[in-house]
């Protein structure tokens, strides 16, 4: 007992608790940057035009399954290549519970949210029991929307492969989340949860639970020795994970007044969760977000480009399929040459 | 040989006749019971059991190319599908431009085919693989599933495309009809896959293949070039595709998408023969050929397939290892 008191070093050596220097400021600076982006952002409706603004929403919506695909793909190492799952869950669970209930897709918002998290604890529990690891978890999330996509175009209950129309209202009603064409509210709203979905992000990553996420990814066999619980780590970050994404699918459907099997459980939908995360950098609060910022408009671009080619892409105009592979290719470069995506590498350099 | 006396043996190798004789034991029973009290006419049953074992021979060669780069490389190729429909519309263009005869380009797919494959594993995978990620490699066969589709797409445009057979008709084989063509492209996989296993088994190559399958380290330390096995592996796997391609594409209707229901079909496959089992992955075709179109007969359109996902479901709970898979 003395021997310790002894070798430990005088107080006046140590820090003071209030320190600067040991204050840890991580969080309250992404918080402002968060505050100042959305605050940048909102203004943006103000300058863009009816198709700049859709394709503005369409980035958004990326952007919100972007962030809820890192949670759990990210921070929690699970890769997931099924993320249609839970964005169709959300998708079809806003149009079910409005056009057959009258429901208001708030609520639907909140529905979906809950019963894809289960949905995704489900799949993940009976994945990660067998330690399914790497890209067989990834594949078999895959297999289950596949199985998603499947089961709804052959259920009567879900309108098989037709889907569910939104019944357009008269009138601008908040609580039915219908507004005038072109209005700004359908930027600003899935602004605020993107905006959301980042702040959850924010403290998740902070939190104990975040925390246990992210050294069970590093080390699983070194966290639970710690006595981490791993499987509760995982499947919280999860849970979260799915929410989010299906909260992106509730707000799908109320813009586009549409969703049928393949706009929601879609191979394609899944790939779009993935792609701005990665582009941006997996694993970081910013990434996705950026990420969805680069390949959103992209598409736009290149179609744009292909209306008025210039002389040498002459040959191109005409030609559909154009825009994936542009961002096909951007994804290989990124994987090979900057595994961190745009953002890690940025940051990282600026550290170093 | 001295393949079996290692410990460390490859799981390619990995025969047993224990779960060979419980599968067809159990998949006799229940073709049986679809006979007795399935309900269904006898006639359409025999139909849908030939159709299906000649699908699965196809499938089962799709699924030797994924479980053989899993097996050596760790890697899932995610664009095994694409490579498919590219291979298919590589020979749909010898046919409709030079006028070659469709098997005839099928055996010119096949060295194009696995030059590409060595051309990614080389330029494209080989640096993510020694890192032993397992994300890079999955991101990057992706990125190229979406290439292949969409390139395809701007070259050959989304409208249907399709060969023509030169062996026109049909036979009757156990009071059902089977295509020439359905046949040609069973026995055709039969052969590379007994020709594939013959490789793995007998030759130098197939040894360091299986060795680096076992243990990439170990197999360098005692001279293997490890990178050029994964390239040809890589290779290997692609031409197998093309041959499945090639035999496909005479009953096939070509759009730039056709290919991609089978990146997950193969590799519901490989999980139920157990991932790296060409064995495996063979017995597995069958079975997802046979569940897919004698389910056909309870569940039309695309709703069999549903049952191929709930076949994928109980081995991913009760065998997660597969069929012949190590646990």
């Amino acid at each position: 007992m003395t021997e310790t008191s002894v070798s430990s070093p005088p107080a006046h050596e140590l820090p003071a608790a209030d320190d600067p220097r040991l204050k840890d400021t991580w969080a309250r600076r992404q918080l402002i940057v968060l505050v100042v982006g959305v605050a940048v952002l909102a203004c943006l409706p103000l300058v863009l035009g009816e198709q700049g603004e859709s394709v503005a929403i369409r980035t958004l919506i990326f952007a919100i399954m972007a962030v809820g695909w890192n949670l759990m793909s990210g921070f929690g190492g699970m890769f997931s290549f099924g993320h249609a799952a839970f964005f169709g869950i959300g998708a079809y669970t806003g149009a079910y519970l409005l056009v057959d209930h009258g429901i208001s897709p708030w609520i639907s918002m909140i529905v979906a949210a809950v019963l894809s998290a289960a949905v995704g604890v489900t799949i993940a529990y009976l994945c990660l029991r067998y330690k399914l690891a790497g890209s067989y978890f990834a594949l078999a999330t895959f297999a289950f929307a596949q199985m998603f996509l499947l089961i709804v175009q052959n259920l009567d209950v879900l309108n098989k492969t037709e889907g569910f129309n939104v019944e357009i209202l008269p009138s601008d009603s908040w609580s039915m989340l219908q507004f005038q064409q072109g209005s700004p509210l359908y930027f600003w709203i899935p602004l605020a949860i993107l905006a959301v979905a980042v702040l959850i992000s924010i403290l998740y990553v902070r939190s104990r639970a975040g925390q246990y996420a992210q050294a069970v990814r590093d080390d699983e066999v070194a966290a639970s020795s710690l006595g981490i619980d791993t499987m509760r780590a995982r499947l919280i970050a999860v849970a979260l994970s799915c929410g989010i994404t299906a909260v992106a699918g509730v707000y799908y459907t109320q813009y586009y007044f549409f969703v049928g099997p393949e706009q929601a459980f879609g191979s394609a939908v899944s790939v779009e969760a993935i792609i701005p995360a990665v582009i941006g950098g997996i694993g970081t609060i910013w990434g996705p977000v950026i990420g969805a910022a680069v390949v959103g408009p992209l598409s736009e671009l290149v179609a744009t480009v292909l209306r008025n080619p210039p002389g040498f892409l002459s040959f191109l105009q005409g030609t559909s399929g154009l825009d994936v592979a542009v961002y096909a290719t951007l994804l290989i470069i990124i994987v090979i040459v900057m595994p961190k995506g745009i953002f890690g590498t940025i940051r990282d350099r600026w550290r170093s | 040989m001295t393949d079996t006396s290692t410990g460390q043996q490859a799981q390619i190798l990995r025969v047993s006749t224990h779960p060979t004789t419980v599968v067809a034991v159990t998949v006799v029973l229940l073709l049986a019971a679809v006979y007795v009290v399935g309900g269904k006419d006898s006639g359409l049953v025999t139909q849908s059991i030939v159709t299906g074992v000649l699908l699965g021979g196809v499938y089962a060669l799709v699924s030797i190319g994924l479980t053989l780069i899993f097996g050596v490389l760790g890697v899932v190729n995610f664009a095994q599908g694409s490579m498919l429909t590219m291979s298919m519309y590589i020979v749909y263009a010898l046919v409709a431009g030079p006028g070659i005869p469709v098997y005839v380009a099928t055996l010119l797919a096949i060295p194009v085919m696995f030059m590409f494959g060595m051309f990614v594993q080389q330029f494209l995978l080989n640096r993510l693989t020694s890192t032993g990620s397992h994300e890079g490699p999955l991101l990057v066969t992706l990125g190229l599933q979406l290439l292949i589709a969409n390139v395809l797409l701007m070259i050959f445009s989304g409208r249907p495309k399709s060969v023509g057979t030169p062996f026109d008709g049909s036979f009757d084989m156990f009071g059902a009809i089977a295509s020439y063509s359905r046949v040609i492209a069973f026995v055709g996989a039969v052969l590379v896959g007994i020709a594939l296993t013959l490789v793995l088994r007998r030759t130098s190559l197939g040894l360091s293949i299986r060795a680096v399958a076992a243990n990439a380290q170990g197999a360098a330390l005692v001279g293997v070039n490890v990178r050029r096995v994964y390239a040809l592996t890589f290779g290997i796997g692609a031409a197998s595709v093309a041959v499945a391609g090639g035999l496909m594409t005479p009953f096939t209707s070509l759009t730039p998408s056709v290919g991609e229901q089978f990146t997950i079909l193969a590799f519901v496959i490989v999980v139920l023969g157990g991932l790296g089992s060409v064995l495996g992955a063979t017995i597995g075709g069958l079975i997802i050929g046979l569940v897919q179109t004698v389910g056909a007969l309870y569940l039309p359109g695309t709703g069999s397939l549903i049952l191929v996902f709930a076949v994928f479901v109980v081995v991913l709970f009760l065998r997660p290892q597969g069929l012949y898979g190590a646990k």
